[in-house]
Parts: structure tokens; C-alpha cells; sequence
């Protein structure tokens, strides 16, 4: 058994009076692609920026590689130079082209030289398929396309695990197609992910787990097989037929 | 003949003024941006007793006339230390563009959207990168128009430091008006020299805004 590259203990997240994440245990292995679903309220969002940082739990703990990354005393920072996030609403540096956006954290947080970091910010593009748009700022980008410069905006600072907070949820149908399918190759490449989406048939294809949360619990957890065909709990079986069958609709 | 020989006379006198003026408005600028910038960060990003410190001087200042400001500065500050009237004028009017500034600055970085700090954060800055290399230069475009008109305020603005013996436009012109007893001639140029002034520098601001309009 490999050992596991995130560990999530018995996280729970409070804003004020408002507990979001009631006690969340997960653990995922390298190269793992980890699917999370649920209603919306969940708390899917909460735990990614738990697992990042940007959001600390109120209680238990996370390790990345072994190290706990909710201990006092953390450079969190650090931590997050080796988890990528991508967000639902792209957040692309509106004043820096798609180039300048995967450059500025190769110079600026990595340190790097102006060419290299060029150089790098070239292959990220390219590996997203975006690099004859290197020199457009984000306001002449498409949905998919500014979503991809996210990706390899992420990708560029040669993370560990990447996160996808319901990445294509922002999108127009036609265009969530060009950046799954950037995702499923990344998956392909063995990057460790954890995604946070609706999109069911991902998550059939390309996930190695699907995790059901509801309530700030997780429910249920299973390869995509047995969660689509065989779940367990009622509630699993009810929420992913009726996402499924959303989605079917005409 | 007599009339084009008295208006370019006059005009030769007051337009020595127009240096210092000029000079005045660059310094008041340029201390104001520097006190309005780091102030608005300070009452954004700081801790609250700094905030509330922000806040105070902002709001008692712009309470203020801003001659009033400038005559306290004079006079009570060149008490202590040794300030030219050019410097103490100028240096006052900086102090109080600075709280008109600081407002300025704030609502620009107010309105640079929050996703843009996370996002900065996400990828592994520090909160003090984040401002500067991700929400400054957003928040600096986005205040450009407001700062424009601040800087056209400064310009005119800029006269009061008459008040205290600054040898600009306006007190070139009077000198001038006192001597020949022909205010009309003396205030038209003054009048003129403001107009032009404040059209070029208006030009000019109305050409960075395009170069660095930000694309939403």
C-alpha cells in the first residue's frame, strides 16, 4: 500500500455560528484522481480551501506528504507552491496576458529568471493547448480557454496534488468539453486530483474514487462503478440518479 | 502697439511663475501619491488600530480647507525646522492631497475583485506579494480617472501656496497687477496660463487612462 500523499483527519470548518464541515476523514494516494459530489452546501468548496490552506479548519488536521500542514507554525505559503488550485470563476490576473499570468508565479514566488521562466510558461500553454494565445489578456479569452490559462497557471508551479474547485460549472456547454479533457490527460500523466464537479460522466471516466458529501459529512465512497451502480446509502443512489438524469434531459 | 508691448512685458514677468507652480503641483503629486497609496493599503490590509488611525487622519484633514492646512504647516512647522516657503507650501498641500488620495487609492483597491488576492494566494504568494504584484496594478488603473481629477485639483490648488510668499502664477500676477495698475492684463494672463495648464495636463491623463485601461 503506498503511502498516501494528502490526509484529511477529522476536519471540521466553522464560519461564526455556522459549521460547514462536520468531520471529514480522507485519505488519497499518488497519482489517485478523487471525485466530489454532492448538493450544493456540502461543504465540497470548504474542504478544498481546507486542504489549501486559504481556509484553515477550525479543527483536525491535514498532511501533505507526511508533513502536517495545519500544525502552528506552518509556512502556508510553502504549502501552497505544492497544491494548484483551479476555480470556478478562473480569477486569470486581468492585467497580465495568458504568458504573464503562468509567468508571474514562476518569477515572482519561484524565483526564476525571466527566460526560463518564459521557457516554462511556454510548455505549460502548450500542454494546455493555448500556446498561440500566450500574448491575449484574459478579456479576449473564451470561457474554456481563460479556464485552461488557469490550469496551466497552476501547473507552472509544479504542484504536488491540484485541486479543481467545479471547474467547468462557469461555462457554456460547448466549451467544458476542451477543458475536461485537458484534465483527463493530466490524469493520464499521473497527477494527483482532487475535483470538485457535476459532471458525471468525469467522473465515470476518469475517477478513481467518487466521494458523496452531504451536510458536511461524507457519505459514501467508492470507485465511480460501484458509486453509479450500487451505492450503499439511499441518499447516494437518489442524488447521483437525479444529477444523471439532469443531465440527460434534453 | 503700447498695449501688445505692456501684455508682453506682463506676460514675461508672470510666466517665470510658471515653473514654480509647476514644481509645487509636482511635489504636492507626488508626496500625496506616496501617502496616498501606502495609506490605503494600511487601512485595507492592516491591522484595525491602523485602519482606525487611517481613517482619522483622512477625515480630519479633508475636513479642513486646504489653505488652513498649509498656513498650519508654515507656520508652526517652520518654527522647528528650517523650510523654505516653497518647500513648507508645497510639502502642506502633498499632506493634503495625501487624505483625498488615501480615499482614492482605497476604493480603487477596494473594487479589484476578491477572487484576484485568492487566486494570487493559491498559487503560493505571500499576502504582501499579492498586493504588489496582483492588486496594486489593478487598483492603480482603476483609480486612474479618479486620480486624474485629483491631479487637476492639486494643479489649481496650487495657488494658495501664494498665501505664504511662494512666488507662483497667482503671486507673480498680483506683483505685477500692483505694479501697473492693470489687473485685467495681469489676471488674463494668469487665467490663460492656468487654461493651459490644466488642458495639457488633462490631455495627458486622458492618454494613460487609454494605454493602461484595464481589460474587464
Amino acid at each position: 500500500m503506498t503511502t498516501p500523499i494528502l490526509r484529511i483527519e477529522d476536519v471540521h470548518k466553522s464560519y461564526g455560528n455556522l459549521q460547514v464541515l462536520k468531520g471529514i476523514s480522507l485519505t488519497v494516494h499518488p497519482q489517485e484522481v478523487v471525485v466530489l459530489v454532492g448538493p450544493s452546501g456540502s461543504g465540497k468548496s470548504t474542504l478544498l480551501r481546507c486542504i489549501n490552506l486559504l481556509s484553515p479548519p477550525t479543527k483536525g488536521r491535514i498532511w501533505l506528504e507526511n508533513q502536517d500542514i495545519t500544525a502552528p507554525g506552518v509556512n502556508q505559503d510553502r504549502v501552497r507552491q505544492r497544491i494548484g488550485m483551479v476555480f470556478q470563476e478562473f480569477n486569470l490576473f486581468t492585467h497580465l496576458t495568458a504568458l504573464g499570468n503562468v509567468m508571474i508565479g514562476l518569477t515572482k514566488v519561484r524565483k526564476m529568471r525571466k527566460n526560463e521562466a518564459r521557457d516554462l510558461a511556454m510548455f505549460e500553454l502548450e500542454r494546455v493547448g493555448l500556446a498561440d494565445r500566450a500574448h491575449y489578456y484574459p478579456a479576449q479569452l473564451s470561457g474554456g480557454q481563460k479556464q485552461r490559462v488557469a490550469i496551466a497557471r497552476a501547473l507552472g508551479m509544479d504542484p504536488h496534488v491540484m485541486l479543481f474547485d467545479e471547474p467547468t460549472s462557469a461555462l457554456d456547454p460547448e466549451l467544458t468539453g476542451e477543458v475536461l479533457a485537458v484534465m483527463q490527460k493530466l490524469a493520464s500523466e499521473g497527477m494527483t486530483m482532487i475535483v470538485v464537479s457535476h459532471e458525471m460522466g468525469f467522473a465515470r471516466q476518469v475517477a478513481d474514487r467518487v466521494v458523496f458529501m452531504e451536510g458536511g459529512v461524507v457519505v459514501e465512497e467508492g470507485p465511480p462503478q460501484r458509486m453509479f451502480e450500487q451505492a450503499v446509502h439511499e441518499r447516494t443512489r437518489t442524488f447521483l440518479r437525479t444529477i444523471e438524469y439532469m443531465r440527460q434531459a434534453p | 502697439m503700447e498695449f501688445v508691448q505692456d501684455l508682453l512685458t506682463t506676460f514675461n514677468f508672470i510666466v517665470q511663475g510658471l515653473w514654480v507652480t509647476i514644481s509645487v503641483t509636482a511635489v504636492a503629486l507626488t508626496t500625496g501619491v506616496v501617502i496616498g497609496i501606502v495609506l490605503a493599503i494600511a487601512r485595507v490590509y492592516g491591522h484595525p488600530s491602523l485602519q482606525v488611525a487611517v481613517t482619522v487622519y483622512s477625515v480630519i484633514i479633508r475636513a479642513v480647507p486646504v489653505i488652513v492646512i498649509i498656513f498650519i504647516l508654515f507656520f508652526v512647522i517652520s518654527r522647528y525646522v528650517n523650510l523654505s516657503p516653497f518647500w513648507a507650501g508645497a510639502l502642506a498641500l502633498g499632506f493634503a492631497s495625501g487624505a483625498y488620495q488615501t480615499e482614492i487609492f482605497r476604493g480603487a483597491l477596494q473594487a479589484v475583485q476578491p477572487g484576484q488576492m485568492i487566486a494570487a494566494r493559491a498559487i503560493g504568494m505571500s499576502r504582501l506579494q499579492a498586493i504588489q504584484s496582483v492588486v496594486l496594478p489593478q487598483a492603480l488603473r482603476l483609480a486612474l480617472p479618479a486620480w486624474g481629477n485629483e491631479a487637476t485639483l492639486v494643479l489649481k490648488d496650487s495657488t494658495l501656496v501664494f498665501a505664504v510668499g511662494v512666488p507662483e502664477i497667482l503671486r507673480r500676477a498680483q506683483q505685477v497687477s500692483a505694479r501697473t495698475f492693470e489687473p485685467f492684463l495681469a489676471f488674463g494672463v494668469a487665467l490663460l496660463l492656468y487654461l493651459a495648464l490644466t488642458l495639457i495636463t488633462t490631455q495627458a491623463l486622458r492618454w494613460l487612462e487609454r494605454r493602461y485601461r484595464l481589460q474587464m
